[in-house]
């Protein structure tokens, strides 16, 4: 499914939507920075509750379609200011991680 | 061999512009046409190794060389040097601090991950000298 999909079906506030169309293929979910590096793959949506300007190094790094923010986390300016600069999508939910992923994969 | 040498200042203690190298390295290998494979290898591992500088050495120098076949990456502090290096490398084994830890570092996965993620990589370090890391990605 695209970003913009995923972000109704997580009825998400969309923070910053820079390739709603891009495609979602994989899920993952991770907090240590080192962990989601080592082990996201490209073209995924990622859960966290990070909300610090790292994620966005590591969301590009890794390539991710999409992080999502969730348990009603928002991350501070300084992140969204970096998703901006760098065209990465990021969404917020308050929705837990678990319950997040489980509405993903029943979407299919 | 000719090679494009990069040099770069990464700040101690700053998690605000931590990364800035190896996105600027991302960049220029993403401008040459190299894979995206190997690209987000040595970022990857390039990234732990700035991360590191930034948490434990107050920074340091990243000197970069960039040949038809690799990039050799050296990330070269004058901080406190790593005691035992083994023990260092082990997944998990962290001595950063609770407040790294909030940031979502600190898993102990850094060594461990450049290592996972490069062909060749050597540690030199010296207890009260600083640390030089080399990192070596083959271009496929």
């Amino acid at each position: 499914m695209t970003v913009k999909t995923l972000a109704h079906k997580l009825n998400a506030k969309e923070l910053n939507l820079a390739d709603p169309n891009r495609e979602v293929e994989r899920i993952y979910a991770g907090d240590l920075l080192s962990h989601v590096m080592g082990n996201a793959p490209s073209n995924c949506v990622w859960f966290t509750v990070m909300t610090n300007v790292n994620i966005c190094a590591v969301a590009t790094l890794t390539d991710c379609s999409v992080i999502v923010v969730c348990e009603g986390c928002i991350p501070d300016q300084l992140t969204l200011e970096r998703a901006k600069t760098q065209g990465i999508n990021i969404l917020s939910t308050v929705l837990t991680i678990s319950e997040a992923i489980v509405r993903v994969h029943n979407a299919g | 061999m000719s090679s494009l040498h990069l040099e770069y200042e990464v700040e101690g203690n700053n998690f605000v512009s931590a990364g800035q190298a190896t996105e600027k390295v991302k960049f220029c290998l993403k401008g040459m046409g190299i894979n995206p494979a190997d690209i987000r290898r040595i970022a990857i591992a390039m990234y732990e190794a700035e991360i590191n500088m930034v948490i434990h050495a107050n920074g340091g120098k990243a000197l970069v060389d960039i040949f038809v076949d690799k990039i050799v990456v050296k990330l070269v502090d004058t901080g406190p040097g790593i005691a035992d290096i083994d023990k260092a490398m082990t997944p998990g084994f962290s001595t950063a601090t609770d407040s790294i830890r909030d940031l979502g570092f600190g898993a102990g996965m850094g060594l461990h991950n450049m290592k996972k993620y490069t062909d060749e990589m050597y540690v030199e370090s010296t207890v009260g000298v600083g640390t030089t890391i080399t990192l070596v990605v083959n271009f496929s």
